[in-house]
């Protein structure tokens, strides 16, 4: 890696592949530190990150707001992530959905591409990862 | 030690069998065998019973029959010598005339050709008038002019044509019994006597003797005796009512009765006629002796149904005592199967406890994980860029980064231990995902030192399971064994192999071995000897889990300083594999080769 190789060159980098504004991203997690601190990191390189903490949260969000990519939790308290995934695809199908799954989660994992979710990772996982497969979501989205 | 997860295979199967009838069929049994026993004595003793009585009878019978006739024959025989002997004397006193016979001489000779002729039956000859006189005499006695006028039989014999008296002493003093004959001379009578040889005649009584106790005797009417005997002689009760009975004429020519005799013994007694019912011909038997062969076979037959009875009692003690014996062995059993049963139901609380803990783990992790992220982050701006201690923050942020990296894999580790990560089951080559393991171990290996070498038995059967599970087990087993070996180094072995209806996978290697006190506890999950930090203690409890799952076994067999292999057993699908063709060819080979005799 090399030294000056920051996070903010290589989101930059990736953001010129695909868009000069900010990626709009919703992330859906229960976990409030775990949502605190993601987008914190995600903004510096370069994401607008909305944040919602429960699944309801998130379909009020995003009623009133577009988002270009959302990363949801598939294991929360007040509902199934796999549930706010089905409503998410009625509201915006074209908006692409990353999941968050625990391990050995897998069934839900494939459940939720079966519903339309564009990926996803297994928790915990490494934030550059993450963010690859936003970009790669984003840029998918806009050549369709 | 190595075969004990196949001992636990049989003793769970054992133990089904036996699950049901132990416990409170023990005491049924008992019972049951018991009804049999008593059942079975019962049916020989009846059968016994039945055919004892069937056989008194008839043995009684027969007895009877020959005791019958022995007595009539015997009587015959009595009352042809003196009817003979009467005849011979009647004869005598018919043909020669009063005068001849009163002549001492020729009375003299008359005796001796008796004698010769009637084998020395007749001792004496008298002649004896009306008046009682003995008037001529030829015998031993000096008998001559005897006067016999007061004489019971002379007063009997002078009132009949002839007479045969009962046995008395007479003038002699001995005894003996006479045959009187009357003639008539001029108007007077006379009498021609003889005297029968006591001796004689009580030889064809005392002849009849059979057995041990049986003889005879011959009573008159007042029961007094006519031969000489050893036995007791009836009371004259008895032997009114014995001739009451024969005169009744419901038994024929002979009489049979048992009476107690004196000391408790019981006697046979067989009784008939003598001398126009002057005299009884008695023959006497102990019971026990005219029923010596019945008793024998009772006492045969007593100890055969003893001894019947102490074989059904014994089989059937036997037979309890095993069946006993083998309950409790299925008891036994059954305690292994359910505390192994609790054994396993502990490590799936385990598990279960285990996935709970990993999950709620991970999301703090992330954030710490996150967290430090954030801080390198930060770390990368203008402020913090020339602090003295930078190197050392990002060196603390990788150890963070890399400690949250060692604790999702043993979150991991613990969730494919609980739920499997890739259950489908497709039909996988066991060859081949050896081939890749080894594959994805062979860089690993190398830095070990380590050689693995591979023994594959080709064209093996399919199997049905999961191809990740199984690529699982087959990397922790040779992670252990390299693990085991470093850093020393040393060779691993990989052999597969179908048996009978199963597949083995054999990883051996020739590392340290296990000790005898770890072996039992290799496959519980957290049981590790690594250092701390390099185990999770899950590889092997897992391995068993995806072998125990598809119904297989695995097994460990070790050697300290000689090293250690794992065998795994994969059953083979049973209907339409390939394995069974295999099998029915070998075996059609065989008989081939049988056959044409080589």
């Amino acid at each position: 890696m090399k030294k000056d190789d920051t996070p903010q060159e290589r989101s930059q980098e990736a953001l010129q592949e695909t868009n000069s504004e900010g990626i709009r991203l919703l992330l859906v997690d229960d976990e409030a530190g775990f949502v605190e601190v993601l987008s914190k990191r995600m903004a510096k390189r370069g994401i607008r990150v909305t944040k919602a903490h429960s699944g309801t949260e998130a379909i009020q969000t995003l009623r009133k707001n577009d988002f270009d990519v959302t990363v949801l939790d598939l294991k929360m308290e007040d509902m199934e992530g796999i549930e706010v995934l089905k409503i998410f695809k009625k509201m915006a199908p074209e908006m692409p959905v990353i999941m968050l799954t625990g391990h050995g989660s897998n069934q839900a994992a494939r459940e939720g591409m079966q519903w339309g979710a564009h990926d996803y990772l297994t928790k915990p996982c490494e934030l550059e990862e993450l963010v690859e497969k936003i970009f790669e979501a984003v840029r998918e989205r806009k050549e369709r | 030690m190595s075969g004990s997860p196949e001992d636990r295979h049989t003793k769970k199967r054992m133990g089904l069998y036996h699950v049901e009838t132990a416990g409170d069929g023990r005491s049924t049994l008992k019972k049951r065998v018991f009804s049999v026993v008593v059942l079975s004595i019962a049916a020989m003793i009846a059968v016994s019973a039945l055919i004892l009585y069937h056989f008194y009878h008839s043995y009684r019978d027969k007895t009877y029959a020959h005791l019958n006739i022995l007595v009539e024959k015997h009587r015959r025989d009595i009352d042809s010598f003196l009817k003979e002997n009467l005849g011979a004397i009647r004869f005598i006193a018919k043909i020669f005339t009063f005068d001849e016979l009163r002549d001492a001489s020729f009375l003299e000779n008359c005796l001796m050709n008796l004698q010769s002729h009637f084998n020395n039956v007749f001792v004496d000859l008298g002649v004896i008038n009306a008046r009682g006189v003995q008037i001529a005499y030829a015998g031993p006695f000096r008998l001559g002019k005897a006067l016999y006028t007061e004489a019971p039989w002379f007063k009997k014999a002078i009132q009949s044509e002839y007479f045969i008296s009962d046995v008395f002493m007479g003038l002699r003093g001995l005894p003996h019994f006479i045959i009187a004959v009357r003639e008539n001379h001029n108007g007077h009578a006379w009498i021609l006597r003889a005297t029968i040889d006591f001796v004689a005649f009580n030889n064809l009584v005392e002849s009849i003797q059979v057995g041990e106790t049986g003889l005879a005797y011959i009573v008159n009417r007042g029961g007094s005796l006519q031969t000489k005997t050893r036995a007791d002689v009836m009371k004259e009760g008895e032997i009114l009512t014995i001739l009451g009975e024969m005169e009744k004429g419901r038994y024929g020519q002979t009489y049979i009765t048992t009476i107690s005799g004196r000391g408790g013994n019981k006697y046979l007694y067989v009784a008939a006629l003598l001398k126009d019912g002057q005299w009884l011909l008695i023959y006497r038997q102990k019971i026990s002796d005219a029923f010596r062969e019945y008793n024998h076979a009772l006492r045969v037959a007593i100890a055969i149904i003893l001894l019947g009875g102490v074989c059904v009692v014994a089989m059937g003690i036997l037979l309890t005592s095993r069946v006993t014996r083998q309950m409790e062995k299925g008891e036994r059993e059954r305690e292994a199967m359910s505390a192994q049963i609790v054994e396993s139901g502990k490590l799936a609380a385990v598990g279960e406890l285990a996935a709970g803990i990993a999950h709620e783990i991970n999301n703090p992790v992330a954030i710490m994980v996150e967290e430090a992220g954030w801080i390198e982050d930060l770390l990368e701006e203008e402020e913090f860029r020339e602090s003295k201690s930078l190197k050392e923050f990002h060196r603390a942020l990788e150890q963070i980064r890399t400690q949250g990296r060692r604790c999702k894999e043993i979150t991991h580790k613990l969730l494919s231990f609980a739920r499997k990560t890739d259950s489908r089951i497709h039909n996988v080559k066991l060859n081949q995902i050896i081939e890749e393991v080894v594959s994805v171990t062979a860089q690993r290996a190398k830095y070990a030192k380590v050689a693995i070498e591979k023994n594959l038995q080709e064209d093996l059967p399919c199997l049905r399971l999961s191809s990740t599970e199984m690529q699982q087990v087959i990397l922790n087993l040779i992670n252990n064994a390299i693990d085991a070996m470093e850093p020393d180094g040393g060779r691993i072995m990989i052999t597969t192999r179908s048996d009978q209806n199963a597949l083995v996978v054999e990883v051996e290697d020739n590392g340290p071995g296990i000790p005898e006190a770890n072996l039992a506890r290799i496959f519980e999950p957290f049981f590790t000897t690594k250092a701390v930090g390099k185990g999770t203690g899950l590889g092997l409890s897992i391995c068993y889990g995806i072998i125990k799952k598809i119904g297989g076994d695995i097994e460990v067999e070790s050697h300290v300083g000689k090293g250690t292999t794992f065998r795994i057993k994969i059953p083979l699908p049973v209907a339409r594999g390939s394995a069974t063709l295999s099998a029915t060819s070998d075996q059609t080979s065989d008989s081939d080769r049988m056959n044409r005799g080589v």
